[in-house]
Protein backbone atom coordinates (compact mmCIF):
# COMPACT_ATOMS: atom_id res chain seq x y z
CA UNK A 1 0.00 0.00 0.00
CA UNK A 2 1.39 3.51 -0.86
CA UNK A 3 1.26 6.33 0.87
CA UNK A 4 -1.00 9.28 0.32
CA UNK A 5 -3.46 6.27 -1.48
CA UNK A 6 -7.80 5.84 -0.84
CA UNK A 7 -8.34 2.20 0.48
CA UNK A 8 -11.70 1.28 1.72
CA UNK A 9 -11.39 -1.94 4.32
CA UNK A 10 -13.67 -4.93 3.96
CA UNK A 11 -13.82 -7.59 6.48
CA UNK A 12 -13.67 -8.49 10.08
CA UNK A 13 -12.37 -4.67 12.47
CA UNK A 14 -12.30 -4.60 16.13
CA UNK A 15 -12.49 -1.26 17.98
CA UNK A 16 -9.96 -0.38 20.70
CA UNK A 17 -8.99 2.66 23.12
CA UNK A 18 -6.82 3.54 26.31
CA UNK A 19 -8.50 0.71 28.42
CA UNK A 20 -8.76 -1.61 25.85
CA UNK A 21 -4.99 -1.53 25.36
CA UNK A 22 -4.14 -1.74 28.70
CA UNK A 23 -6.57 -4.39 29.21
CA UNK A 24 -5.46 -6.59 26.40
CA UNK A 25 -1.68 -6.44 27.00
CA UNK A 26 -2.31 -6.70 30.89
CA UNK A 27 -3.68 -10.14 30.24
CA UNK A 28 -1.25 -10.86 27.48
CA UNK A 29 1.44 -10.45 30.12
CA UNK A 30 -0.47 -12.07 32.73
CA UNK A 31 -1.03 -15.55 30.52
CA UNK A 32 -4.37 -14.85 30.75
CA UNK A 33 -7.08 -15.29 27.80
CA UNK A 34 -7.81 -12.43 25.71
CA UNK A 35 -10.10 -12.79 22.85
CA UNK A 36 -8.30 -14.35 19.90
CA UNK A 37 -9.63 -12.19 17.17
CA UNK A 38 -6.84 -9.32 18.52
CA UNK A 39 -4.48 -12.01 17.23
CA UNK A 40 -3.79 -10.04 13.81
CA UNK A 41 -6.24 -8.10 13.57
CA UNK A 42 -7.66 -4.71 11.74
CA UNK A 43 -8.23 -2.27 14.95
CA UNK A 44 -10.02 0.60 14.86
CA UNK A 45 -8.95 3.35 17.34
CA UNK A 46 -12.72 4.14 18.13
CA UNK A 47 -15.79 4.49 20.70
CA UNK A 48 -18.82 4.00 18.74
CA UNK A 49 -22.39 5.02 19.94
CA UNK A 50 -24.14 1.89 20.04
CA UNK A 51 -27.51 0.57 21.04
CA UNK A 52 -28.80 -2.56 22.08
CA UNK A 53 -32.12 -3.96 20.08
CA UNK A 54 -35.27 -6.29 21.88
CA UNK A 55 -32.83 -9.35 20.81
CA UNK A 56 -29.85 -8.41 22.16
CA UNK A 57 -27.96 -7.67 18.97
CA UNK A 58 -26.24 -4.48 18.80
CA UNK A 59 -26.57 -1.63 16.15
CA UNK A 60 -24.16 1.09 15.07
CA UNK A 61 -25.31 4.74 15.60
CA UNK A 62 -22.27 6.51 14.69
CA UNK A 63 -18.68 5.74 14.66
CA UNK A 64 -16.07 7.80 13.55
CA UNK A 65 -12.17 7.67 14.68
CA UNK A 66 -10.79 8.93 17.93
CA UNK A 67 -7.04 10.69 18.39
CA UNK A 68 -4.78 8.14 17.69
CA UNK A 69 -1.64 9.49 19.28
CA UNK A 70 -3.44 8.74 23.31
CA UNK A 71 -2.29 5.09 22.32
CA UNK A 72 0.99 5.94 21.39
CA UNK A 73 2.78 4.65 24.42
CA UNK A 74 1.01 1.42 24.27
CA UNK A 75 0.90 0.40 20.41
CA UNK A 76 4.70 -0.72 19.81
CA UNK A 77 3.98 -3.53 22.67
CA UNK A 78 0.22 -3.79 20.85
CA UNK A 79 1.47 -4.63 17.54
CA UNK A 80 4.22 -6.61 18.18
CA UNK A 81 2.28 -8.39 21.32
CA UNK A 82 -0.77 -9.33 19.05
CA UNK A 83 0.75 -8.93 15.30
CA UNK A 84 -1.92 -5.97 13.98
CA UNK A 85 -2.03 -5.59 10.61
CA UNK A 86 -3.69 -2.21 10.38
CA UNK A 87 -4.58 0.59 12.35
CA UNK A 88 -7.75 2.56 11.45
CA UNK A 89 -7.25 6.23 13.25
CA UNK A 90 -6.94 10.06 13.06
CA UNK A 91 -3.90 12.43 13.49
CA UNK A 92 -1.42 9.87 13.39
CA UNK A 93 1.15 7.88 15.89
CA UNK A 94 4.35 8.35 17.10
CA UNK A 95 7.99 7.29 15.55
CA UNK A 96 7.81 4.31 18.39
CA UNK A 97 4.63 3.17 16.60
CA UNK A 98 6.29 3.40 12.98
CA UNK A 99 9.05 1.37 14.41
CA UNK A 100 6.77 -1.49 15.24
CA UNK A 101 4.60 -0.99 12.29
CA UNK A 102 7.54 -1.74 10.07
CA UNK A 103 8.66 -4.62 12.20
CA UNK A 104 5.68 -6.56 12.16
CA UNK A 105 4.14 -5.31 8.74
CA UNK A 106 1.56 -3.00 9.66
CA UNK A 107 -0.31 -0.08 8.14
CA UNK A 108 -1.79 3.26 9.64
CA UNK A 109 -5.14 3.86 7.76
CA UNK A 110 -6.04 7.51 8.56
CA UNK A 111 -10.29 7.90 8.77
CA UNK A 112 -11.48 11.50 8.70
CA UNK A 113 -12.45 12.57 12.21
CA UNK A 114 -15.89 13.45 12.80
CA UNK A 115 -17.40 11.63 10.12
CA UNK A 116 -19.13 9.45 12.37
CA UNK A 117 -22.48 8.73 10.75
CA UNK A 118 -20.73 7.99 7.02
CA UNK A 119 -18.04 5.81 8.50
CA UNK A 120 -20.66 4.09 10.19
CA UNK A 121 -22.58 2.67 7.09
CA UNK A 122 -19.44 0.88 6.13
CA UNK A 123 -19.94 -1.10 9.71
CA UNK A 124 -22.25 -3.38 8.03
CA UNK A 125 -22.80 -5.69 11.28
CA UNK A 126 -21.65 -5.68 14.90
CA UNK A 127 -20.94 -9.23 15.57
CA UNK A 128 -20.22 -8.95 19.22
CA UNK A 129 -18.72 -6.78 22.17
CA UNK A 130 -15.77 -7.88 24.73
CA UNK A 131 -15.15 -6.07 27.95
CA UNK A 132 -18.33 -3.56 28.17
CA UNK A 133 -17.37 -3.10 31.68
CA UNK A 134 -14.98 -0.47 30.37
CA UNK A 135 -18.35 1.58 29.73
CA UNK A 136 -19.71 2.22 26.00
CA UNK A 137 -16.49 3.97 24.39
CA UNK A 138 -13.42 1.77 25.71
CA UNK A 139 -15.11 -1.75 24.92
CA UNK A 140 -13.85 -3.81 22.14
CA UNK A 141 -16.52 -3.72 19.65
CA UNK A 142 -16.44 -6.46 16.57
CA UNK A 143 -17.47 -5.15 13.08
CA UNK A 144 -17.89 -7.06 9.79
CA UNK A 145 -17.42 -4.05 7.42
CA UNK A 146 -18.49 -3.15 3.59
CA UNK A 147 -16.43 -0.88 1.81
CA UNK A 148 -15.33 0.81 5.47
CA UNK A 149 -13.82 4.20 4.40
CA UNK A 150 -12.33 6.48 2.36
CA UNK A 151 -9.21 5.56 3.88
CA UNK A 152 -5.91 7.01 3.75
CA UNK A 153 -2.27 5.27 3.93
CA UNK A 154 -1.65 7.96 6.27
CA UNK A 155 1.70 5.56 7.85
CA UNK A 156 3.34 2.73 5.86
CA UNK A 157 4.53 -0.83 6.54
CA UNK A 158 8.10 0.91 5.04
CA UNK A 159 8.03 3.21 8.22
CA UNK A 160 7.34 6.49 6.02
CA UNK A 161 4.81 8.27 7.60
CA UNK A 162 2.03 11.40 5.69
CA UNK A 163 2.28 13.28 9.01
CA UNK A 164 6.04 13.30 9.10
CA UNK A 165 6.28 14.32 5.52
CA UNK A 166 3.45 17.55 6.38
CA UNK A 167 4.64 18.15 9.29
CA UNK A 168 8.31 18.81 8.08
CA UNK A 169 6.62 21.40 5.28
CA UNK A 170 5.36 23.38 7.94
CA UNK A 171 5.33 26.99 7.41
CA UNK A 172 5.42 28.95 10.20
CA UNK A 173 5.01 32.68 9.79
CA UNK B 1 -37.40 33.77 36.66
CA UNK B 2 -39.35 34.44 33.73
CA UNK B 3 -42.28 32.27 32.82
CA UNK B 4 -41.10 29.56 31.09
CA UNK B 5 -43.85 28.06 28.56
CA UNK B 6 -42.24 24.45 28.57
CA UNK B 7 -39.95 22.47 31.36
CA UNK B 8 -36.31 23.31 30.84
CA UNK B 9 -35.76 19.71 30.55
CA UNK B 10 -37.55 19.77 27.66
CA UNK B 11 -35.57 22.45 26.36
CA UNK B 12 -32.26 21.08 27.15
CA UNK B 13 -33.04 17.36 25.27
CA UNK B 14 -33.72 19.92 21.91
CA UNK B 15 -31.17 22.40 22.48
CA UNK B 16 -28.29 18.75 22.76
CA UNK B 17 -29.96 17.38 19.89
CA UNK B 18 -29.94 20.36 17.88
CA UNK B 19 -26.73 20.76 18.38
CA UNK B 20 -25.59 17.20 17.81
CA UNK B 21 -27.33 16.84 14.38
CA UNK B 22 -26.60 20.06 12.67
CA UNK B 23 -23.55 22.08 11.98
CA UNK B 24 -24.42 25.82 12.67
CA UNK B 25 -24.93 27.33 9.14
CA UNK B 26 -21.99 29.58 9.41
CA UNK B 27 -19.43 26.33 9.94
CA UNK B 28 -21.36 24.52 7.11
CA UNK B 29 -20.59 27.53 5.02
CA UNK B 30 -17.00 27.97 5.51
CA UNK B 31 -16.70 24.29 5.04
CA UNK B 32 -17.88 24.33 1.63
CA UNK B 33 -16.15 27.86 1.44
CA UNK B 34 -12.61 25.67 1.69
CA UNK B 35 -13.67 22.98 -0.21
CA UNK B 36 -13.78 25.58 -3.09
CA UNK B 37 -10.31 26.40 -2.76
CA UNK B 38 -8.84 23.91 -1.55
CA UNK B 39 -6.64 21.85 -4.60
CA UNK B 40 -4.75 18.45 -3.13
CA UNK B 41 -6.91 15.17 -3.23
CA UNK B 42 -5.98 14.15 0.28
CA UNK B 43 -7.48 17.32 1.71
CA UNK B 44 -10.50 17.58 -0.93
CA UNK B 45 -11.15 13.61 0.03
CA UNK B 46 -11.35 14.81 4.18
CA UNK B 47 -13.64 18.15 3.17
CA UNK B 48 -15.62 15.96 0.94
CA UNK B 49 -15.90 12.81 3.68
CA UNK B 50 -17.24 15.34 6.34
CA UNK B 51 -19.82 17.42 3.84
CA UNK B 52 -21.07 14.06 2.93
CA UNK B 53 -21.45 13.27 6.67
CA UNK B 54 -23.08 16.32 7.69
CA UNK B 55 -25.73 15.92 5.42
CA UNK B 56 -26.54 12.20 6.42
CA UNK B 57 -26.19 13.47 10.11
CA UNK B 58 -29.02 15.92 9.44
CA UNK B 59 -30.90 13.75 7.94
CA UNK B 60 -30.94 10.73 10.21
CA UNK B 61 -31.04 13.17 13.00
CA UNK B 62 -27.90 11.58 14.37
CA UNK B 63 -25.20 12.76 16.22
CA UNK B 64 -22.82 14.05 13.50
CA UNK B 65 -19.98 12.64 15.40
CA UNK B 66 -19.80 9.73 17.60
CA UNK B 67 -17.80 11.77 20.37
CA UNK B 68 -20.86 13.54 21.49
CA UNK B 69 -18.44 15.40 23.91
CA UNK B 70 -19.02 17.26 27.47
CA UNK B 71 -21.63 18.92 26.96
CA UNK B 72 -20.65 22.73 28.67
CA UNK B 73 -23.70 25.28 29.71
CA UNK B 74 -24.12 28.94 29.49
CA UNK B 75 -26.97 30.25 30.98
CA UNK B 76 -27.98 33.85 30.75
CA UNK B 77 -30.74 36.50 31.49
CA UNK B 78 -32.99 35.70 34.46
CA UNK B 79 -32.72 32.50 36.02
CA UNK B 80 -32.73 30.67 39.30
CA UNK B 81 -30.69 28.12 41.26
CA UNK B 82 -33.60 25.20 40.10
CA UNK B 83 -31.99 25.38 36.42
CA UNK B 84 -29.01 23.35 37.24
CA UNK B 85 -31.47 20.58 38.55
CA UNK B 86 -33.58 20.39 35.41
CA UNK B 87 -30.39 20.92 33.05
CA UNK B 88 -29.01 17.80 34.57
CA UNK B 89 -32.58 16.12 33.82
CA UNK B 90 -32.36 17.05 30.61
CA UNK B 91 -28.63 15.86 29.91
CA UNK B 92 -29.67 12.62 31.11
CA UNK B 93 -32.37 12.26 28.95
CA UNK B 94 -30.83 13.58 25.98
CA UNK B 95 -27.84 10.51 26.49
CA UNK B 96 -30.42 7.94 26.27
CA UNK B 97 -33.00 9.23 24.26
CA UNK B 98 -30.99 10.76 21.21
CA UNK B 99 -28.54 8.73 21.62
CA UNK B 100 -25.50 10.43 23.13
CA UNK B 101 -22.17 8.42 24.14
CA UNK B 102 -22.03 8.44 27.91
CA UNK B 103 -18.63 9.87 28.01
CA UNK B 104 -18.38 11.32 31.81
CA UNK B 105 -15.69 9.30 34.03
CA UNK B 106 -14.65 9.23 37.41
CA UNK B 107 -10.99 10.83 36.69
CA UNK B 108 -9.11 8.37 38.58
CA UNK B 109 -10.74 4.94 38.58
CA UNK B 110 -12.51 5.65 35.30
CA UNK B 111 -15.97 4.25 36.18
CA UNK B 112 -18.56 5.74 34.09
CA UNK B 113 -22.16 4.94 35.39
CA UNK B 114 -23.47 5.85 31.69
CA UNK B 115 -25.39 9.00 32.80
CA UNK B 116 -23.01 11.49 31.40
CA UNK B 117 -23.29 13.48 34.61
CA UNK B 118 -21.42 13.02 37.94
CA UNK B 119 -19.84 14.62 40.26
CA UNK B 120 -19.06 18.40 39.02
CA UNK B 121 -21.01 17.67 36.09
CA UNK B 122 -22.83 19.47 34.43
CA UNK B 123 -20.94 22.30 33.43
CA UNK B 124 -22.88 25.39 33.79
CA UNK B 125 -21.44 28.97 33.31
CA UNK B 126 -23.82 31.14 34.23
CA UNK B 127 -23.98 35.10 33.30
CA UNK B 128 -27.19 36.82 35.44
CA UNK B 129 -28.85 40.02 33.65
CA UNK B 130 -31.86 42.10 33.61
CA UNK B 131 -32.94 40.91 30.46
CA UNK B 132 -36.56 39.38 30.29
CA UNK B 133 -35.26 36.43 28.94
CA UNK B 134 -33.70 33.19 29.85
CA UNK B 135 -31.26 32.24 27.39
CA UNK B 136 -29.64 28.56 27.50
CA UNK B 137 -26.90 27.75 25.33
CA UNK B 138 -25.25 24.72 25.26
CA UNK B 139 -21.20 23.49 23.37
CA UNK B 140 -21.07 19.85 23.65
CA UNK B 141 -17.19 19.58 23.58
CA UNK B 142 -15.25 16.74 22.40
CA UNK B 143 -11.97 15.49 23.77
CA UNK B 144 -10.03 15.54 20.38
CA UNK B 145 -9.73 19.10 20.31
CA UNK B 146 -10.19 19.88 24.50
CA UNK B 147 -6.77 17.86 24.78
CA UNK B 148 -5.16 19.99 22.64
CA UNK B 149 -6.07 22.96 25.42
CA UNK B 150 -3.22 25.21 25.87
CA UNK B 151 -2.73 28.10 28.93
CA UNK B 152 0.68 30.28 28.96
CA UNK B 153 1.05 32.50 31.30
CA UNK B 154 3.66 35.06 29.44
CA UNK B 155 5.85 37.42 30.69
CA UNK B 156 4.44 41.05 29.39
CA UNK B 157 7.45 42.02 27.67
CA UNK B 158 6.41 39.16 25.13
CA UNK B 159 4.30 41.40 23.81
CA UNK B 160 1.75 41.42 20.75
CA UNK B 161 4.33 39.03 19.10
CA UNK B 162 4.68 36.00 21.77
CA UNK B 163 0.87 35.77 22.03
CA UNK B 164 0.94 35.82 18.51
CA UNK B 165 3.32 33.08 18.74
CA UNK B 166 2.05 31.13 21.14
CA UNK B 167 -1.83 31.04 19.53
CA UNK B 168 0.18 29.67 16.07
CA UNK B 169 2.51 27.45 17.87
CA UNK B 170 -0.09 25.74 19.67
CA UNK B 171 -2.57 25.15 16.91
CA UNK B 172 0.08 23.35 14.54
CA UNK B 173 1.94 21.53 17.22
CA UNK B 174 -2.18 19.94 18.06
CA UNK B 175 -1.28 18.72 14.40
CA UNK B 176 -4.63 16.72 12.96
CA UNK B 177 -5.13 15.82 16.60
CA UNK B 178 -7.86 18.39 17.38
CA UNK B 179 -9.77 17.03 13.82
CA UNK B 180 -8.52 20.33 11.93
CA UNK B 181 -10.22 22.20 10.21
CA UNK B 182 -10.97 23.77 13.45
CA UNK B 183 -12.01 26.94 15.53
CA UNK B 184 -9.30 28.32 17.16
CA UNK B 185 -11.24 30.14 20.32
CA UNK B 186 -8.50 32.80 22.14
CA UNK B 187 -8.56 34.65 25.47
CA UNK B 188 -5.98 37.00 26.35
CA UNK B 189 -5.50 38.67 30.07
CA UNK B 190 -7.84 37.78 32.49
CA UNK B 191 -6.70 35.68 35.40
CA UNK B 192 -5.80 32.14 34.38
CA UNK B 193 -9.15 30.87 35.15
CA UNK B 194 -11.04 33.76 33.24
CA UNK B 195 -8.37 33.41 30.15
CA UNK B 196 -9.20 29.62 29.28
CA UNK B 197 -12.96 30.52 29.97
CA UNK B 198 -12.87 33.30 27.49
CA UNK B 199 -11.19 31.16 24.71
CA UNK B 200 -13.86 28.90 25.23
CA UNK B 201 -16.47 31.18 25.00
CA UNK B 202 -15.24 32.71 21.70
CA UNK B 203 -15.89 29.33 19.63
CA UNK B 204 -19.75 30.64 20.79
CA UNK B 205 -19.40 33.21 18.65
CA UNK B 206 -20.81 32.60 14.81
CA UNK B 207 -18.03 32.56 12.15
CA UNK B 208 -19.56 35.54 10.40
CA UNK B 209 -19.99 37.80 13.29
CA UNK B 210 -17.26 40.57 13.38
CA UNK B 211 -14.93 41.14 16.36
CA UNK B 212 -16.35 44.79 17.94
CA UNK B 213 -12.42 45.15 18.92
CA UNK B 214 -10.55 46.49 15.99
CA UNK B 215 -7.42 45.50 17.30
CA UNK B 216 -8.88 41.69 18.28
CA UNK B 217 -10.17 41.85 14.38
CA UNK B 218 -7.07 42.49 12.41
CA UNK B 219 -4.60 40.07 15.11
CA UNK B 220 -7.92 36.89 14.10
CA UNK B 221 -7.73 38.23 10.71
CA UNK B 222 -3.62 37.90 10.88
CA UNK B 223 -3.39 34.65 12.51
CA UNK B 224 -6.19 33.22 10.29
CA UNK B 225 -3.94 33.50 7.37
CA UNK B 226 -1.24 32.34 8.76
CA UNK B 227 -2.33 29.15 9.66
CA UNK B 228 -4.11 28.77 6.68
CA UNK B 229 -0.45 29.34 4.85
CA UNK B 230 1.20 26.63 6.71
CA UNK B 231 0.14 23.88 5.03
CA UNK B 232 -0.97 21.42 7.84
CA UNK B 233 -4.60 21.10 6.23
CA UNK B 234 -7.63 19.18 7.14
CA UNK B 235 -6.72 16.07 9.42
CA UNK B 236 -3.02 16.96 9.90
CA UNK B 237 -2.67 15.42 6.00
CA UNK B 238 -1.90 18.64 3.70
CA UNK B 239 -4.01 21.50 2.98
CA UNK B 240 -5.00 25.00 2.57
CA UNK B 241 -7.61 24.69 5.18
CA UNK B 242 -6.28 24.40 8.54
CA UNK B 243 -8.60 26.64 10.18
CA UNK B 244 -11.96 28.04 9.93
CA UNK B 245 -12.21 30.85 12.17
CA UNK B 246 -10.16 32.37 14.77
CA UNK B 247 -12.13 34.39 17.11
CA UNK B 248 -10.52 36.50 20.19
CA UNK B 249 -11.66 37.71 23.64
CA UNK B 250 -9.90 40.01 26.57
CA UNK B 251 -10.18 41.35 29.72
CA UNK B 252 -7.77 43.17 31.17
CA UNK B 253 -4.82 41.44 33.82
CA UNK B 254 -2.55 42.07 36.15
CA UNK B 255 0.70 44.27 35.61
CA UNK B 256 3.14 41.62 35.89
CA UNK B 257 1.05 38.89 33.61
CA UNK B 258 -0.07 38.16 30.08
CA UNK B 259 -1.97 35.26 30.03
CA UNK B 260 -2.85 33.48 26.86
CA UNK B 261 -5.03 30.47 26.25
CA UNK B 262 -5.95 28.59 23.06
CA UNK B 263 -9.22 26.22 22.93
CA UNK B 264 -9.43 24.95 19.60
CA UNK B 265 -13.27 23.36 18.42
CA UNK B 266 -12.78 21.09 15.80
CA UNK B 267 -14.33 20.92 12.03
CA UNK B 268 -17.72 19.54 14.19
CA UNK B 269 -17.67 22.62 16.21
CA UNK B 270 -21.42 22.28 17.91
CA UNK B 271 -23.59 24.50 19.59
CA UNK B 272 -27.10 25.97 20.04
CA UNK B 273 -29.27 28.03 22.03
CA UNK B 274 -32.99 28.76 23.22
CA UNK B 275 -34.07 32.27 23.87
CA UNK B 276 -36.91 31.56 26.31
CA UNK B 277 -39.23 34.48 27.20
CA UNK B 278 -43.38 35.14 27.41
CA UNK B 279 -43.43 34.83 23.44
CA UNK B 280 -41.96 31.35 23.43
CA UNK B 281 -39.03 29.59 22.97
CA UNK B 282 -36.40 30.19 20.27
CA UNK B 283 -33.75 28.15 19.10
CA UNK B 284 -30.30 29.25 17.20
CA UNK B 285 -26.83 27.82 16.77
CA UNK B 286 -24.69 30.82 17.58
CA UNK B 287 -24.39 33.69 19.89
CA UNK B 288 -22.30 36.53 20.51
CA UNK B 289 -21.93 38.28 24.35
Amino acid sequence: MKLGETVYVFGPVITGRDEMHIRAIERSVAGEDVPSDIEGAVLFHCGPIMVQREDGTWAVVAAGPTTSARMNKLEPEMIRRFGIRAIIGKGGMSKDVAEAMREVGCVYLAATGGAAISLAEGLSRCTGVEWLDLGMAEAMWRFETERFGPLIVAMDAEGNSLYEQVASSIVRI
Amino acid sequence: MIKLPEPVEDIVVNLLRLANTKLPADVGWALEAAAGWETGDIARTQLGAIMDNVKKAEHMGRPMCQDTGIPVFYVRGRFDSTIVAQISKGVERATREIPLRPNTVDPLSRENDGSNLGEGMPIIHYIPTDDDFTEITVLPKGAGSENMTRLAMLNPADGVEGVRRFIIDSVLDAGGRPCPPSIVGVGIGGTSDKCVEMAKEALLSPLDSENPDPVLAKMEEDVFVALNSSGLGPMGLGGSTTVLGVKIRKAFCHTASLPVAVNIGCWATRRASARISDEGVEYSQGVDF
